[in-house]
């Protein structure tokens, strides 16, 4: 390869191994993990024994944070990163990838979370924004970003602030998948649309998405982002994940879902079962049996619209 | 070895070769890609009939304590075991290599393998995602050209059997690519890089399989 070791570029760092040139922090490692996570279920925990649970039921990866959406909603009041000592717990508790949560726009709290050596990084809208005009830097980042976005315009502006994954983000702690399926509906129809179009189209489409014309040009040619798409944001049933991996979602977060429901345990394991046999309906109907309670829930419906987290981040 | 051409030039005289790939979680439809484009009949498996149907398969990387939990959930684990057992040949990358491997170290709690693979891999060998990397490795089986290798989250394999043949180390002298009998496994993941030639030689395997 004729990449040189540099001191000051955040892509190739330690050196333990004198002389050899990994590389770390590129794209391909960054999106790569992603990769390894799609058709898996990603589970909000907010303490190391819910991690646990969470890695026995077969998450792909737990997010780790301080209150579930639900809670963050009905309790109010600011959100904002977790404790370390409460990642760090739920690190030392589980084997498999960690995410944790910063707030839109503050890349110190992006900085302490890649310092816990957490293994993604959710810039999420869940939390209170700290910036209400620029998003973090996500390229200045050896750890890589998932971030959220309600259509493809704003999944483009992400992934070109260095995202390496995009979630769909559906209305977050409601247990009303409706956002969620609006979402990831309207990411792939605009993809779609883009692959219809001639090449001189392309401008004005990216003009009209408010997206680098690179970007859109590539989507357009590929038909697919160039990250990984999970959805996210109201997934309460092991139906609504299948509905999301039919809707081509590659895997699926499900946050106050699980653990505001009434047997977590078996919740958990269904919706990963349903989450890989997506296209067979037996499979969903037999794991949907006696699970108990789903999330009681909200509907969208009567969410005022300062309320509505989705509509955080532009 | 190194040196016999791919196998979709030649020597497919009873059609394209089925290949599976374990289809339950990760990267799948990557390696169902390469597989496609080198001439194989690549195909999804997630019941032990799609099973049956193949004769070689890929577990592909992914998360190997969910890979874990629904090949038993599913049951699909024991015949894998059986197939593996039979002198099916099966490819593992990343979570793959750990799926076919006999024991493992810092795996997750009450973690199966199918095992067949006389090696002892252990888990997230390299640490979190901030330590996840690409390197270049010589690889003599494959030719002169240097594989270039995506490492995420990857295992190694810390200790071989007798019969198991080192193909590729670090600098620091981990294995992270080896074979035996028709079983192959590597740390590191070949269908994200454009990299072709380890399933190159699995389909050699196959076909003399």
């Amino acid at each position: 390869m004729g990449i040189t070791m540099s001191e000051n570029s955040s892509t190739v760092q330690r050196g333990s191994d004198q002389g050899s040139s990994e590389i770390r922090g590129s794209d391909r490692v960054k999106r790569g993990l992603a990769e390894m996570l799609k058709g898996g279920v990603i589970m909000d925990v907010v303490t190391a024994e819910q991690a646990r649970i969470a890695e026995d039921a077969g998450a792909v990866a737990v997010m780790a944070l301080e209150r579930v959406p639900a809670d963050i909603r009905s309790q109010g009041g600011v959100a904002r990163m977790s404790d370390p000592d409460l990642i760090d717990s739920i690190i030392a508790e589980v084997s498999i990838p960690v995410m944790a949560k910063a707030r839109i726009g503050h890349f110190v709290e992006a900085q302490v979370l890649q310092s816990l050596k957490v293994d993604y990084i959710d810039e999420s809208e869940v939390l209170s924004p700290a910036d209400y005009v620029n998003h973090i830097d996500k390229w200045k980042f050896q750890i890589p970003f998932v971030c959220g976005a309600t259509n493809l315009g704003e999944a483009l502006r992400r992934i070109n602030e260095g995202a390496a994954m995009i979630r769909s983000k559906g209305e977050a702690g409601t247990g009303d998948v409706s956002e969620a399926t609006k979402h990831i509906r309207t990411i792939k129809s605009e993809i779609a649309a883009l692959t219809a179009k001639s090449s001189d189209e392309l401008y004005v489409a990216a003009k009209e998405l408010q997206a680098p014309y690179e970007l859109v040009a590539e989507i357009a040619r590929t038909g697919q982002l160039p990250v990984v798409l999970f959805t996210a944001g109201g997934v309460a049933t092991p139906a609504d994940a299948a509905m999301m991996m039919q809707l081509g979602a590659d895997g699926v977060f499900v946050g106050s879902g699980i653990f505001k429901s009434g047997n977590p345990v078996a919740r958990a394991a269904a919706i990963v079962k349903a989450t890989t046999f997506y296209e067979d309906p037996d499979v969903i109907a037999e794991v949907s049996r006696g699970l108990g309670e789903a999330i009681v829930g909200i509907n969208v419906a009567d969410l005022p619209a300062p309320h509505r987290l989705a509509e955080r981040g532009w | 070895m190194a040196g016999s051409g791919p196998l979709h030039t030649g020597s497919s005289s009873a059609g394209a070769l089925p290949i599976g790939v374990l289809a339950l979680q990760g990267d799948f439809r990557e390696h169902l890609a390469v597989l496609g484009g080198l001439g194989a009949d690549a195909r999804s498996v997630r019941t032990p009939e799609q099973l049956a149907s193949v004769r070689g398969l890929v577990i592909p990387g992914g998360e190997s304590t969910v890979m874990d939990k629904l090949t038993r959930a599913f049951d699909l684990a024991e015949p894998l075991r059986d197939a593996i057992t039979a002198g099916l040949p099966v490819y593992g990358t990343c979570a793959g290599l750990i799926m076919i491997a006999d024991r493992i170290i810092d795996g997750g709690r009450d973690q199966q393998t199918l095992g067949g693979f006389d090696v002892t891999v252990r888990r997230n060998a390299f640490g979190s995602q901030t330590d996840s990397f690409e390197t270049d490795l010589d690889v003599p089986e494959l030719g002169d050209v240097p594989v270039h290798a995506a490492f995420i989250r990857a295992p190694v394999i810390e200790q071989a059997g007798p019969d198991v043949t080192t193909l590729a180390s670090l600098d620091d002298g981990r294995v992270v690519a080896a074979r035996q009998g028709n079983l192959l496994g590597t740390s590191f993941h070949p269908e994200m890089t454009g990299e072709h030639r380890f399933h190159e030689l699995f389909l050699r395997m196959v076909a003399a399989a």
